[in-house]
């Protein structure tokens, strides 16, 4: 049953084949069995779960139930969830309880799905490894010595692992895409708007997105129809319509234009990732889709800009963990400055302070012109060749990563080589675009995403073209061997 | 006042003129705060009022209180500034307990409102009021912190964040004033202004209307400005007045002794009437203004700003001519009955009630009603004494009942709430006596009482007139009509 997709377990659920509470209890101990190994979980909800799950069954029954009801999923320990633990993996928020739910988590209590839990990540979101975890790296399940990505690392591997379903993300610079790759599984980042960010703990705001993690395109469909939409709460939603997005999932690709950046794959890109892009392109062009390639010219300007945008809006976003109101507190403060000082030096771990620091430096009087005007402009930029490729083509597809997982520790203290690992997730944050990362195939046991790039809003193409390549392939359904 | 304010005053001192500028914080009446739906209302319990958006806890986010934007709209249109059609809310970044976020969201390079300019007048005592016009720079929207209580803990702080997220207009002038008198007439017009806007109640006490002021001084004829100073904490008119006057005199003991003012922030100590050295410039903060990603650029159309331009009240300037010109009023008597929108409905309400009347009601609203309120320490909105009743007190003038003499008791009468002026006047029976007949034979009684004074009279001394009427008011109480009696004296005399 835990090998079986979202739609396959709703069809099941609605036809009494199993119960919300059996599914539940069957997720549940997969989590005691595989977690300590995986340790994607930073905290497991067991009571509310089994509750939930007795409430979805009583829908269920009588008739008021929903595609997802009953649906166990879990959320990134990055969304508030009212009376439950949220970390953000920070030693910051390490005693949080969340007096809310976030407008994404209140979505999905609404339609009828059990939470599990709350994934393990990247503290803050800020990491490519999950290694900045105050509760330590998030294993990646094809091998425990490699890193599950991230920073959404602990939904990424808890989804390819069978722990669970379906998970949610956040995506700020790749934090969907990346793991989803690393890990193998599929990772769905709307477009800026698409999903409210009320509730989603900020890292930077005006990159930050939430989207679905699952096997199947088709899930992913499944869980952004519920999480896609305007909310009053956040004043950068968008009120375009959400469409249903599982209408589109088998339409013909047949004319299909897929645009391939040359500077994706170029210098520093691993040969067999390449070849396993290239085998999926392929595969492309027997559904139909014809490839022209195109150039994103400001591509290269993109990890620059990244880290300059970025870590301005987190110095200003983390300034509220300050030990007044909630969170840690340094012991025995000596005065105002102390508690400060000592609350946010011991509180926030080093790539979180080097990212505040940073931003700090960004936005002082007299370099504010030279470092975040000029990124902004450089945005603006990268939006434009976007812009001009979808005059040319319908989507973009490249490697997610430029490598597969690579081995814990290995790039810790390297920050910039770290940084590297989002080069082709990067541009489409600055931008504000949709992308999914889909299996696509392995290399040395370990997995290669496809990342295929969308306009504004059309989530539902890149979701038709992600579906129509899982229908013809089955590596979105590979599971690693010890977690069958 | 001060040697140095005497001496400014005076022309004495020609060498040194006083450069000011004004920042006044109006907190806008809305309901709720200009970011969270979180009441504003004044007084509460410490953080009732804050929810997680005020806290500041981790995953929320701002969304504008469209209220607040009408309000700043309304004072951009009053003070014949450009409302701005894109404006953009900006992070000020900044550590302190009372700020829940560690930043304040305002707006820095494009404010809502741009550019206006309101006109003031000094020696309003004198009809000759002379008049200036003050520029103002900007006005923008921002949310204010909460509170830090350092009594009441013992060594430690309390944090109140009632006030976090509650709306102000911070309006900036020009430095346009060249004395302490000329800020406080500006800073009076504001006043009055938003309070006719009545998109602030301007209770200073409770900090819904605060400035901030910019001081500084250079030898008469230069054209560059002197070092200023920023001079925080002035919480009344008063202690704007006394804070700058105590600032210029220390600016020009400073130059005077050949050293050179230092660019600070100063506090005001207003028991020991001092300024206070805060932060240095070197100290001073490095906000890291950046444009909210959290909130979209506030675009307001033509027909918004239309439609907020429909809602204007008559404006103090407008109100002030209209009564010049539809009631004939003085400029003098048409600045102090509009100085507050309260004051001008008062005086309208008794010009009306007392049927046209509008001298006496003028004369009365500003002489006797102003004095006994003054004295009383009250408000207009507070008066013991209604528009109604005092034009109705003013009617029974006008139609002879009683004499303005016999108005006064009227009006001692209703104030100590014995009823209005005609129940007074019944009460205490002081209707006029104008029955011909009775005067006429009080004054033939006199006339045969006072033989001497009548030769005199006859004689050509026009001064023993005034006996006689004196006579026949004593023997009515004051209640005979004075014009009769001076017809009926001249004719029997």
């Amino acid at each position: 049953m835990y090998l079986k997709s979202i739609a396959e377990l709703s069809q099941a659920l609605h036809a009494g084949e199993i119960s919300s509470r059996e599914l539940t209890g069957i997720f549940l101990s997969r989590i005691k069995q595989h977690n300590p190994e995986l340790n994607s979980f930073i905290t497991v909800t067991e009571e509310q779960a089994l509750t939930s799950s007795q409430e979805a069954d009583r829908r269920l029954k009588s008739g008021e139930a929903g595609v997802l009801t009953g649906i166990p999923i879990v959320h990134k320990d990055i969304f508030c969830t009212d009376g439950i633990l949220t970390t953000c993996a920070s030693k910051m928020l390490h005693n949080f309880i969340a007096p809310y739910d976030a407008s994404c988590v209140s979505k999905f209590k609404q339609a009828g799905t059990v939470m599990l839990g709350k994934t393990n990540m990247d503290e803050f979101a800020m990491g490519s490894s999950n290694e900045t975890s105050f509760y330590g790296p998030v294993k990646n399940p094809w091998d425990s010595a490699k890193v599950s990505g991230g920073s959404s690392g602990g939904s990424a591997a808890a989804v390819t692992a069978c722990l669970v379903p379906g998970a949610t993300g956040t995506d700020t610079g790749g934090s969907i895409r990346q793991p989803a790759a690393l890990c193998g599984c599929t990772g769905l980042k709307p477009t800026y708007g698409r999903v409210s960010r009320y509730g989603m703990i900020a890292f930077a705001s005006s990159l930050d997105q939430g989207g679905p993690i699952t096997r199947t395109a088709q899930d992913a469909a499944l869980m952004l129809g519920v999480m896609a939409g305007f909310d009053e709460k956040d004043s950068t939603s968008m009120e375009t319509p959400v469409p249903d997005y599982t209408a589109s999932l088998n339409d013909s690709i047949a004319g299909v234009k897929i645009g391939l950046p040359k500077e994706f794959f170029g210098d520093g890109l691993d040969n067999g990732v390449a070849r396993v892009i290239d085998e999926a392109i392929k595969e492309y062009q027997n559904l139909g889709a014809t490839v022209v390639d195109i150039s994103l010219p400001n591509s290269s300007l993109s990890v620059p800009a990244y880290y300059v945008v970025a870590p301005a809006e987190c110095s200003s976003n983390l300034a509220r963990y300050d030990g007044v109101r909630f969170g840690y507190r340094c012991d025995n403060p000596a005065d105002l400055m102390d508690l400060y000082k000592r609350t946010r030096g011991e509180g926030f771990g080093a790539e979180v302070k080097r990212r505040i620091m940073i931003g700090t430096y960004v936005l002082s009087a007299g370099y504010y012109d030279a470092y975040y005007l000029k990124a902004q402009q450089i945005r603006r930029l990268i939006s434009n060749d976007f812009t001009n490729a979808f005059n040319e083509v319908d989507v973009i597809m490249g490697p997610t990563t430029p490598s597969t997982a690579f081995a814990l520790g290995a790039k810790v203290d390297d920050p910039i080589t770290m940084y590297l690992s989002d080069i082709y997730t990067i541009a489409v944050n600055l931008a504000g675009l949709p992308a999914i990362s889909v299996p696509a195939g392995f290399v040395n046991k370990l997995p290669v995403g496809l990342q295929i790039i969308g306009n504004y809003f059309e989530e539902a193409r890149l979701l038709n073209v992600a579906h129509r390549y899982q229908q013809v392939t089955d590596w979105h359904q590979r599971i690693p061997a010890q977690y069958e | 006042m001060s040697d140095t304010d005497l001496q400014l005053e005076c022309g004495n001192l020609m060498d040194w003129e006083v450069v000011i500028g004004l920042e006044i914080h109006a907190q806008l009446a809305t309901k709720s705060k200009i970011f969270s739906a979180a009441s504003t209302a004044y007084g509460a319990e410490p953080n009732t009022q804050a929810c997680a958006i005020d806290l500041g806890l981790p995953g929320v986010l701002p969304v504008l209180n469209m209220a607040a934007v009408k309000m700043a709209t309304k004072f951009g249109l009053a003070t014949g500034a450009r409302v701005a059609s894109r404006s953009i809310f900006a992070r000020k970044n900044y550590f302190y307990p009372d700020l829940p976020k560690g930043y304040q969201i305002s707006q820095y390079e494009l404010p809502i409102v741009v550019g206006g300019q309101v006109e003031i007048e000094i020696d309003s005592e004198k009809e000759s009021g002379v008049s200036k016009t003050i520029g103002i720079t900007r006005a923008h929207l921002e949310e204010d912190a909460g509170k830090s209580l350092h009594e009441d803990f013992h060594g430690l702080t309390g944090i109140d964040l009632n006030r976090a997220g509650t709306p102000l207009l911070e309006i900036v002038s020009e430095p346009d004033m060249r004395s302490a008198r000329e800020a406080i007439a500006y800073m009076k017009k504001i006043h009055s202004l938003v309070r006719y806007l009545e998109i602030c109640d301007g209770n200073m006490q409770e900090g819904s209307f605060r400035c901030d002021a910019n001081v500084s001084v250079r030898p008469k004829g230069r054209d560059e400005f002197g070092t200023r100073t920023e001079l925080k904490n002035l919480n009344s008119f008063r202690f704007v007045e006394r804070a700058i006057d105590y600032e210029v005199e220390r600016q020009i003991d400073i130059l005077e002794g050949g050293g050179t003012v230092i660019q600070e922030t100063r506090l005001y100590d207003a028991d020991n009437n001092e300024t206070r050295s805060m932060r240095s410039k070197e100290d001073a903060y490095d906000y890291r203004y950046f444009p909210d990603p959290d909130l979209l650029p506030l675009e307001l159309d033509d027909a918004y700003i239309e439609s907020v331009h429909q809602t204007l009240p008559e404006l103090p300037d407008e109100k002030k001519q209209r009564f010049i010109y539809e009631f004939g009023l003085t400029p003098y008597e048409a600045s102090v009955l509009t100085a507050s929108r309260e004051l001008a409905e008062f005086f309208e309400a008794t010009e009306k009630a007392s049927d046209g009347e509008t001298k006496q009601a003028a004369n009365w609203v500003m002489g006797d009603l102003l004095g006994a309120l003054n004295k009383a320490g009250l408000e207009i909105t507070q008066s013991p004494v209604s528009a109604q009743m005092l034009g109705g007190m003013i009617r029974r003038i006008a139609d002879d009942t009683i004499s303005g003499k016999i108005a006064k008791q009227v009006f001692e009468a209703m104030w100590a709430g014995e009823g209005d002026a005609d129940t007074v006047i019944e009460t205490k029976g002081l209707k006029q006596v104008s029955d011909s007949g009775a005067i006429e034979k009080i004054i033939d009684d006199i006339i045969d009482a006072n033989p001497q004074q009548v030769e005199q009279y006859k004689a050509g001394k026009d001064k023993v007139f005034g006996f006689f009427v004196g006579q026949v008011m004593k023997a009515t109480q004051g209640k005979a009509n004075p014009a009769q009696v001076n017809d009926l004296l001249k004719k029997k005399l």
